[in-house]
């Protein structure tokens, strides 16, 4: 695909996001300001998965402390300034995911998938058993953060609208955020480092920095989902920090083909989409959900991402037979 | 035995160095040695290597020349023995670090980074020389400085006419000369060459031949190789390996007629591709 039909594709598909609250339905702009809450989310974890090559089945840890993070720092009947909680649950994230990554960066392959399942599971049972967390019912956010700065207010995350538009600007700036990072010379070393990490050591560089870099950005990045996430449904639980979640968030990443943004978005809008439409169907939905993620796995290797070069290619190869 | 030999190389090395005022040698090994478990892979082996000179490590299969370069290179630490770089005592140093002091290596069996360019894979190792990973917000390919030093030691390598090519789709001999590039832009004052000429064709060896003749003068040069014809073309010094230990070492005619050297190659049938 060229560069020009790319940046078409994006362009419609993000006009064709704008357009959701003016549906009006409010059960689908819901749905749809959760999914790109995920797509958010599953961007994070490709910064690790699919461009430094770091499968971490923990990444809900970092959804999770940031989704609490809003919870606890606000006051329990009033706003809290989003101007303090987003930065402040963001970073409290990009904090775990720095402190964990210096242990977890230490293992490679399978054990770093096992440790930072290990990782996630500690900070589940701190949510779930301490007093801290409020057990496994959870916190609710009884009163959404205020975009409030000195009397004036730009737009209110209690009117749906305002929330997805707001959902919808992080999500472009994630994305344009981490397409830059990506440009730069320190994305270069982490794509180096999935290619062939052994060898950007013997060329001089101390790949460690560059993958905790890389881990905490992403674990950053994961707090930016949670807290909106947090935002859109007033309550936050423990079921945040499960594993369940990291292997949902893998699998959109997965489905969607690691190392694409485009492919990420994708894969948690196919991901959510089937959820809501297997549910519908029948109770055991998962069954049929992982039967269509074998298939995926099987037969589009590449994932979405890789959907509009395959049409393109079977359309010139027909031409070209005939 | 091999006490003796041994010292005798540590004076000749000095002696070496200080015959040859301003050209002390870049590298050296002292006495490193390397035990995995019972195993000693590599016993008491002192190198010492000089600008403008190539030194050939031979040794017949398992004679743990790959061992020895990888406790030049910092791949492995060397369970005994100091190594010195322009007098520093490096033995400390991490693969990693070693390559920031200024020795490079390639690879035995290729090492790259196949599914980028030809000229990503060299603009990487120019970058590794001035990280400013905090920089996150410029842009790779704007870093006019690393593309020129990438393009200079691509064409100094011999593979100008591949810039754009993926790394994964060149020939086996064009890989090992895009390994020399990349080792070349990390600025590599002490080039460690694990058989280069491995598995390479007479025109590919013949033209790494050529490289390594022009790299020559302005670095120091370790080189593995089993290509005699090659060997002989290039090398100053010669160190012979067996068992783990050196069993000679000096200039190529002083080994072409070492007793020594041709019992324990005649010795072994096989093991040498002359």
């Amino acid at each position: 695909m060229n560069s020009t039909a790319s940046t078409t594709l994006k362009l419609l598909g993000l006009l064709l996001l704008a357009c959701v609250p003016l549906s009006g339905e409010s059960f689908y702009v819901e749905l749809a300001a959760k999914t790109l809450v995920l797509a958010i989310f599953a961007m994070s974890l490709d910064l690790l998965v699919g461009f430094t090559g770091l499968v971490s089945f923990g990444h809900a840890a970092y959804f999770g402390v940031a989704a609490y993070a809003v919870a606890l720092l606000s006051p329990k009947y009033e706003a809290a300034s989003l101007w303090y909680v987003l930065p402040a649950s963001v970073g409290l994230s990009a904090l775990a995911a720095l402190l964990v990554g210096f242990f977890v960066l230490r293992t490679k392959g399978i054990y770093f998938i096992m440790v930072t399942l290990a990782f996630a599971q500690l900070a589940f049972f701190v949510f779930h058993d301490t007093p801290l967390g409020g057990g496994s019912d959870g916190i609710y956010l009884n009163v959404k953060p205020t975009a409030e700065i000195a009397g004036w207010l730009p737009f209110d995350l209690d009117n749906p609208s305002h929330l997805y538009y707001f959902i919808l600007a992080a999500l472009v700036g994630v994305y344009a955020f981490l397409a830059r990072i990506l440009q730069s010379p320190f994305g270069r070393v982490l794509v180096g480092i999935k290619s062939n990490e052994h060898r950007m050591q013997s060329m001089g560089y101390l790949t460690f920095r560059y993958k905790l870099a890389a881990f905490a950005l992403a674990g950053g990045l994961g707090g930016v989902a949670g807290f909106l996430y947090a935002v859109v449904f007033g309550f936050v639980t423990p079921e945040l920090l499960s594993w369940h979640q990291s292997g949902n968030v893998l699998l959109m990443v997965i489905l969607g083909g690691m190392g694409s943004l485009p492919g990420a978005i994708a894969g948690a809008f196919v991901f959510t989409g089937m959820q809501e439409l297997f549910a519908s169907w029948t109770k055991h939905w998962q069954l049929v959900m992982g039967g269509v993620i074998v298939a995926a796995v099987l037969f589009l290797p590449g994932g979405l991402a890789a959907v509009p070069d395959r049409i393109k290619r079977s359309l010139q190869g027909g031409g070209s037979n005939e | 035995m091999s006490e003796v030999i041994n010292e005798g190389l540590i004076a000749a090395a000095k002696a070496a160095a200080k015959a040859a005022a301003g050209s002390a040698p870049l590298l050296v090994a002292e006495r490193i040695t390397r035990r995995f478990g019972g195993l000693v892979a590599n016993q008491d082996v002192c190198v010492s290597l000089e600008r403008g000179k190539v030194h050939v490590l031979l040794g017949p299969n398992g004679a743990g020349k790959s061992t020895c370069i990888n406790m030049l290179s910092g791949d492995l630490p060397p369970s005994e023995g100091r190594i010195h770089f322009m007098g520093r005592d490096i033995t400390a140093l991490s693969a990693a670090q070693r390559s920031q002091v200024g020795i490079g290596r390639s690879y035995q069996r290729t090492n790259i980074f196949p599914q980028f360019s030809v000229l990503e894979n060299v603009r990487l190792a120019a970058q590794s020389r001035r990280q400013q990973a905090w920089r996150i917000f410029s842009r790779a390919m704007q870093q006019q400085w690393a593309l020129d030093k990438a393009r200079a030691c691509i064409d100094e390598a011999g593979l100008g006419s591949k810039v754009d090519w993926i790394a994964g789709v060149l020939s086996h001999g064009e890989q090992r000369q895009l390994e020399i590039a990349m080792v070349l832009a990390t600025d590599a004052q002490v080039l460690l060459l694990d058989e280069p000429l491995a598995g390479m064709g007479s025109d590919e060896s013949a033209r790494m031949v050529e490289v390594l003749k022009r790299l020559k003068p302005t670095r120091a040069i370790l080189l593995v190789e089993h290509d005699m014809d090659a060997v002989f073309a290039v090398a100053d010094t010669i160190t012979v390996m067996v068992n783990g230990q050196v069993l000679e070492s000096g200039p190529p005619e002083q080994i072409k007629a070492s007793v020594a050297v041709q019992q324990a190659y005649l010795g072994q049938e096989d093991s040498f591709h002359v």
